[in-house]
């Protein structure tokens, strides 16, 4: 039976060899995956902005998404907040990858925990955002703001991407497991950790496109 | 490079994964690739199947307007009450026939069917990249299936806005009787269909890319091998635009947004919406629209490729020009998409540049059709069953691909458009083409499938039936659609424009369709026939050379025994100057028998051959 593990990891390697990008399928996939996924984000904010340029008309996003704090309306405070977590984030996930080639296995779990937190902190400003403009009327067929699309379209990109980040936390949580419980280190490769920060850095960048595109604009 | 180390490639045979023993995990839940590939195969011809006899129906209604069909009454209850097919029944059919063809079979059978068998086999891997993924992608493409099913069943019947969906018949719930339940089931089970279709591919172009054999580089790669992945690239990339449209627009059914919905009167009552674009589910579809028909048409054609070298017992003409070829028309397949709007009210200049992306696409489709001419030129041609079938799909292409010129051209599409030609068209190219393509690729790999070699005598009834019975169809179809016949029409008989003598041509191609439905059945009987109780089928019955040949026949889990194949040459050594036989498996080292893979190169570079050869390696 040791042999035979053997021999399926000198035939992985011979695999990775091959490979034109010098990448494990592991790898190859996730980022055929990434660029799936990219695609689909960029229909939708493609549609978003056919939408937008075909109605002519819009909200103006700095009023509507202001907070006041002090009797003053301070434009896309919030948004920036929620940024600035995410961006944070995919700093915490690339210590998770530098420790995870390290094999240190606490430093690894603790800054991947730290990602989840950070990961969920921005959903729950999300939850935030979603409450205060649902309370306001927004709603996916009517807003105060704007044309009804522009409800539709807050609702449908960021629920979206609410959504992956989500997905991105069970995710983490599942590798932080793995690790915790020793699977990668009888696999003898912590790559897994590298592949699910490939994921949550994708996630990070979408947002950054979001936060151009429909908060900025 | 070339040296021969096998000691290298060692490796137990269950080195993936132990083999499975119970029924459950050996034939239900398997995750082994060829166990897969059947279930895909057979799901989708069964589908067909289904597709098929949709089509009978409504063509028997184009030929003899309201013929009583009693039988009707059992299947569909409420668009059939006294069983004659009603407007809502036949809009119904058209439409459920389009997304099960296109969907259901021919996308599932050419990728996850002789994907899923062709590529693991066919570069040397022992299973898929990713065995579980590819076990998922199987059970999601079944209850796809089982949904587009359930949705012919309900009381409102199936979705009715034509394979397209164009809203906004599609996104008001009460525009028609398929509109209701029957288009939310549609657009689940394309939802569906999307995830299965995804994660098949990932592990598709994995696969290719990682799993290959000592030896196997990506220019060594047999066609089907490049047609398949490169098809699995464009349903990648294609498909998420089709998926977000899904989205939108079920949001646009039930949470009430207007994405595409502009304010309308629906039976004298204002449709409170506004400001949506009819025209944004257009473009979201056809940007995988039109790659869909590459989805189509590349692994066929590079099955066509792999079975015209094997039965002209010749090298592929121009491997390389080939492999650039596949990958161009992937390239092109996605900006072309307009060609399907222009009569949208696009602004002609756009239409213009649409006009030349796809006329551009002509080139490589070209350049592959003077290329298997090539590879028959002076060949020692074996008419074996799947050679005629590849040689039909030549013929189907060049026929489909050359109305597309008329098509591809905006100020003849305008007179064209919703007229019987297009329909003709795309039937041709992409219908029939890949549907020659597949039966090529049956007849060709069940041997290594079943073990048992299928019936060439009624293989050749059945190839001779649907040739000429499919050209009695769609050539018909191309009079019908000059002379202004509108496509998806109930009826015809109270247009001024339309000649009585329309209705001769239109019992010509149905009856033409029923004789193609019959040989059909002949197939069923000698496909299910030939497994019960055929000839059983040697290792390599067609003296191929590409890797699935090299093993046991069926393969056993695992594909290769203990030992990895290492290849050596590429996939097309037939008849090369001095060897022994007129093949030479990719397994046989370059010491032991020459190869023309050099030669070639030889030829292209230095404009002479090592032997006294041109190239064209026709030496019998």
């Amino acid at each position: 039976m040791a042999t035979a593990e053997l021999s399926l990891q000198q035939e992985f390697q011979e695999y990775t060899l091959r490979s034109p990008f010098k990448a494990s399928w592991q790898k190859v996939m996730m980022w055929v995956f990434i660029v799936v996924d990219a695609l689909t984000f960029g229909s939708l904010l493609v549609s978003y902005g056919f939408t937008r340029v075909s109605i002519g008309t819009w909200a103006n996003p700095a009023e509507v998404f202001a907070l006041h704090i002090g009797g003053k309306e301070i434009p896309l405070l919030l948004i920036a907040i929620m940024t600035f977590i995410l961006v944070s984030s995919s700093g915490t996930m690339a210590l998770a990858v530098a420790n995870a080639y390290e094999r240190k296995k606490k430093q690894t779990i603790l800054f991947l925990t730290l990602t989840m937190l950070l990961g969920l902190s921005f959903v729950g400003c999300q939850v935030y955002e979603w409450t205060h403009l649902i309370e306001q009327g927004t709603r996916p067929w009517w807003n105060p703001y704007g044309p009804p699309q522009f409800g539709a379209y807050f609702f449908t990109l960021t629920g979206f991407h609410g959504m992956h980040v989500l997905s991105g936390v069970i995710y983490l949580a599942i590798v932080a497991r793995m690790v915790a419980n020793g699977t990668l280190d009888r696999r003898g490769s912590y790559q897994l950790v590298e592949i699910a920060g490939l994921y949550w850095h994708f996630v990070d960048l979408i947002w950054v496109f979001i936060f151009t595109m429909f908060y900025l604009f | 490079m070339e040296t021969p180390n096998i000691a290298h490639a060692e490796a137990p045979v269950d080195a993936h994964h132990h083999e499975p023993h119970s029924f459950w995990s050996k034939y239900v839940f398997s995750q082994d690739h060829k166990v897969i590939a059947m279930q895909y195969m057979i799901t989708a011809l069964v589908m067909g199947f289904i597709g098929m006899a949709m089509s009978w129906i409504f063509r028997i209604q184009l030929a003899w307007p309201e013929h009583n069909l009693p039988f009707l009454r059992f299947l569909m209850p409420t668009n059939m009450e006294s069983g004659t097919l009603q407007t809502p029944g036949y809009y119904m059919l058209v439409t459920m026939h389009g997304t099960i063809m296109v969907f259901f079979l021919l996308t599932a059978i050419l990728t996850g069917g002789f994907g899923n068998y062709l590529i693991p086999l066919q570069v040397g891997a022992r299973d898929m990249a990713f065995p579980f993924l590819n076990m998922l992608s199987y059970w999601f493409y079944f209850l796809s299936c089982v949904v587009i099913t359930i949705s012919l069943f309900v009381s409102t019947g199936a979705a009715a806005a034509g394979w397209t969906s164009y809203p906004p018949l599609s996104a008001l719930a009460k525009a028609t009787p398929g509109s209701g339940l029957g288009q939310d089931l549609w657009l689940i089970a394309i939802a569906l269909f999307i995830v299965a279709s995804t994660m098949g591919s990932l592990n598709y172009v994995t696969t290719a890319l990682n799993m290959r054999a000592k030896g196997m580089t990506l220019m060594r790669m047999p066609l089907t091998v490049w047609g398949i992945i490169v098809a699995a690239m464009l349903g990648l990339f294609a498909f998420p635009a089709l998926f977000a449209g899904a989205v939108l627009l079920l949001l646009d059914r039930h949470l009430g947004t207007s994405f595409f919905l502009p304010h309308l009167v629906l039976g004298g009552e204002h449709i409170v919406r506004n400001d949506g674009s009819p025209l944004l589910w257009q473009h979201l579809f056809w940007f995988l629209g039109h790659p869909e028909v590459y989805i189509l048409i590349l692994p066929a054609m590079g099955i066509t490729s792999e079975i015209l070298s094997n039965g002209a017992r010749k090298p592929i003409f121009g491997y390389k020009v080939m492999v650039a070829s596949i990958i161009a028309i992937g390239f092109l397949s996605f900006i072309v998409w307009g060609h399907h709007m222009f009569v949208s009210g696009m602004n002609p200049w756009l239409g213009f540049a649409f006009v030349i992306t796809t006329l551009i696409i002509a080139v490589p489709s070209a350049i592959k059709t003077f290329n298997w001419l090539g590879t028959l030129w002076k060949g020692n041609i074996r008419f074996t069953t799947p050679m005629l079938y590849a040689i039909g799909f030549i013929s189907t292409f060049v026929t489909g691909g050359l109305t597309g010129l008329f098509l591809g051209n905006s100020a003849l599409d305008i007179p064209l458009h919703d007229t019987y030609f297009v329909v003709a068209h795309f039937h041709v190219v992409m219908g029939l083409s890949s549907v020659f393509g597949i039966f090529a690729g049956i007849y060709y790999w069940f041997p290594k499938m079943t073990g048992k070699m299928m019936s060439e005598r009624w293989g050749k009834v059945h190839f001779w039936l649907t040739f000429i019975g499919s050209y009695g169809v769609f050539w018909t179809m191309h009079y019908l659609g000059f002379m202004g016949m509108p496509r998806r029409y109930y009826s015809y008989d109270s247009y001024q424009f339309l000649p009585l003598s329309m209705h001769a041509l239109q019992i010509v191609i149905t009856i033409s369709a029923l004789v193609v439905g019959i040989a059909q059945l002949i197939f069923v009987v000698n496909f299910l026939g030939s497994w019960l109780r055929g000839k059983k089928a040697p290792d390599n019955p067609w003296e191929a050379t590409t890797l699935e040949w090299q093993t046991s026949t069926p393969p056993p889990h695992g594909n290769w025994g203990p030992v990895l194949p290492v290849v050596h040459r590429w996939p097309y050594d037939y008849s090369v100057p001095g060897a022994s036989a007129d093949f030479v498996p990719q397994t046989v080292p370059v010491e032991a028998e020459p190869s023309g893979e050099h030669h070639r190169h030889a030829v292209a570079v230095n404009g002479h051959g090592h032997t006294n050869g041109h190239g064209n390696g026709h030496h019998s």
